[in-house]
């Protein structure tokens, strides 16, 4: 195409030409989303190249357009006018005209791009939002359910009938065999590994202080405490937020019921109650596993293993384990409630409140645990 | 002057179980036209739609969409199908993890060759036609119940579809949204020749904007046939849907 030609034809494609004359484009047949790729591509190219920097676009014998199409004439419009090339349209029946007036993207604002935060800003921003949503949000959720945990307790009208019963079973009960089949085959590898570097001392005996030790203070309500957050954690954090994209928590609010109340306190004494049982199943379990390792590769019997650890097991222990039930059961509940009350955005937020529950919980475990190993070391 | 069918079920029957919820039922909608599929709660709608989107296969009769039989297609066919369909959802069903301006854009990225900035422009116009210029970098969780909406309507339009299928698009606006929401409809309808089939009891809104009425009752079709007709029906339970508007004129008197 050159630009002193007064007459010539742009192809679009193999059944697109379009008559250009005097500065005017004769757009024909039909400009529908199927041809607008094609065709704003070549038409920005041609008419660039042209020289021109007028062109009239002529809709008469245009016979269909939709509002890709409307989209696409303004689009190589307004990028032509970027380089000095202004385009004008003129023509077409009262469809098209109504067409374009309605599809003309020019009449509606184009709108604002978010705001641009520098790194700083951002760190900063992040660093305020993790304290004031986190850590403030989840000490205010703790002061709410340890106040309410502690006035409600003999007050059982402020919360459902045999909940703490069924929350004790959900809880509890149900996770006594899988506490129980880790636990025992814990306790099994942990006696099997050990067992090898005690017989070349001919240390074998100390299988038992070492299963013993390690299974009531350090281990059983490790693995309770991972095993339940998992289960239960991710249940409560469901539930609750479950709760509150389906604004059940609005309408026991609206009835003049505490959700902290009726929901959360049920689990948390639930949680308080079988959590101790569940660290004693898995205890026992490890220390049964630890013997079973101990009678098949170290050859001692049950009685020995059973007369050894009369000598082993001290209080300590004991209390050690039920203190560390009792810190996790308040941070799995706490945890799960916490995910759970600040879902956002109905079924997406309520799998990923479920996720960051279960992690945020085992972590929390697992670190109330190493600090609990020291104070009670 | 004969019009061209764009849906045309033939003897459409559907169980769940042992509950039957559609009988016998056989309906056309045309070309151009807004078909409203109206009904009391439970009588079937939201069924027959879901068979008009291929959702539920067909067990019973046979169901066309733009002269394709549904339960005939292959998978490829089926796909090409979707694409002349838009398909509005009573909840807005707009993907969460995306902005609004993504939803729409989404049916324009997966299936048009478009630049970016073309794509762009579509999806502010679309948003446009729908007054939400300004969500476009909005999450939908970010939206009222009524923007929700209008984001999904501009969705389901974003490829010129030349069938729309609404489910309960007024369910929830405000009669002025609901006007506005009409007109486009309308325009729809009357500049890229869009047919429409629309579940609603938005009862303004039919009168506004319908050409055909489809009324089902207990899994069978009770009426069909134009507004005018509708409205002069002696069937009692169709008498009674629209004695609102005589309701309506009452007050006015009083």
């Amino acid at each position: 195409m050159k630009a002193e030609d007064t007459r010539y034809y742009i192809a679009i494609e193999k059944d697109t030409i379009y008559l250009l004359e005097n500065q005017t484009l004769y757009l024909t047949g039909t400009l529908t989303l199927r041809r607008v790729s094609v065709f704003s591509r070549k038409m920005i190219k041609e008419l660039k190249s042209s020289g021109l920097k007028n062109y009239i676009f002529n809709f008469d014998k245009l016979e269909s357009i939709d509002s890709a199409g409307v989209t696409a004439i303004f689009y190589i419009q307004k990028q032509l006018a970027q380089q000095g090339i202004k385009i004008r349209f003129e023509g077409g029946n009262e469809s098209i005209t109504r067409k374009i007036e309605l599809f003309r993207p020019e009449k509606f604002e184009e709108p604002a791009l978010p705001e641009k935060v520098n790194l700083f800003e951002k760190v900063g921003n992040s660093v305020s939002y993790f304290f004031s949503s986190y850590v403030f949000g989840f000490l205010t959720l703790a002061a709410n359910v340890f106040y309410f945990a502690v006035a409600d307790f003999f007050r059982p009208k402020m919360r459902k009938a045999g909940e703490v019963s069924n929350q004790a079973v959900l809880i509890g009960v149900n996770s006594v065999l899988i506490v129980v089949f880790m636990s025992y085959v814990i306790g099994l590898v942990l006696a099997l590994q050990s067992s090898g570097q005690l017989r070349n001392f001919g240390a074998n005996v100390f299988i038992v202080d070492l299963t013993v030790i390690a299974m009531m203070s350090q281990m059983g309500p490790l693995i309770t405490g991972i095993l339940v957050a998992g289960r239960s954690g991710s249940s409560i954090a469901a539930e609750i937020a479950t709760m509150k994209v389906t604004s059940e928590l609005d309408a026991l609010q609206t009835m003049g019921l505490n959700p902290i109340r009726f929901v959360v306190i049920p689990k948390l004494y639930a949680s308080l109650i079988t959590l101790p049982f569940l660290v004693i199943l898995a205890s026992v379990a490890g220390i049964v596993g630890g013997a079973t390792a101990a009678y098949f590769y170290l050859d001692i019997t049950p009685e020995v293993f059973i007369n050894r650890m009369g000598n082993v097991m001290r209080n300590k222990e004991l209390i050690t384990g039920f203190v560390k039930s009792q810190v996790y059961a308040c941070l799995i509940v706490l945890t799960g409630s916490f995910y759970g009350f600040r879902v956002v955005r109905g079924a997406e937020g309520v799998g990923k409140a479920t996720t960051a529950a279960v992690v945020v919980a085992i972590s929390l475990v697992i670190i109330a645990d190493s600090i609990l190993g020291l104070l009670f070391y | 002057m004969t019009r061209n069918k764009v849906i045309e079920v033939e003897n459409l029957g559907a169980s769940f179980g042992d509950t039957r919820v559609l009988n016998d039922v056989s309906f056309s909608a045309y070309q151009g036209e807004v078909t409203i599929i109206l009904g009391s709660s439970g009588c079937g709608k939201s069924t027959v739609l879901k068979h008009l989107l291929g959702l539920y296969p067909i067990m019973q009769g046979t169901v066309k969409i733009l002269g394709q039989n549904v339960a005939e297609l292959t998978e490829k066919e089926q796909l090409e199908l979707y694409l002349k369909m838009g398909v509005f959802y009573q909840n807005g069903a707009l993907l969460n993890s995306m902005t609004v301006g993504e939803n729409v854009a989404l049916p324009l990225v997966q299936h048009t060759h478009l630049p970016d900035h073309l794509i762009n422009d579509i999806v502010y116009m679309k948003l446009g036609l729908v007054n939400l210029e300004n969500a476009f970098y909005k999450y939908p969780s970010e939206l009222s119940g009524g923007m929700l909406k209008r984001a999904a309507l501009a969705r389901a339009i974003a490829l010129d579809p030349p069938v729309l299928f609404c489910d309960e698009p007024g369910a929830g606006l405000d009669p002025i949204s609901l006007e506005s929401l009409d007109r486009l409809i309308i325009n729809l309808k009357e500049l890229l020749g869009m047919s429409i089939i629309m579940v609603t009891h938005e009862v303004s809104s039919i009168l506004r904007i319908a050409n055909r009425i489809i009324y089902l009752s207990k899994g069978n079709v009770l009426f069909e046939g134009t507004l005018k007709e509708a409205l002069a029906s002696t069937e009692e339970e169709v008498h009674q849907f629209f004695s609102v508007i005589d309701d309506a004129d009452k007050v006015k008197q009083k």
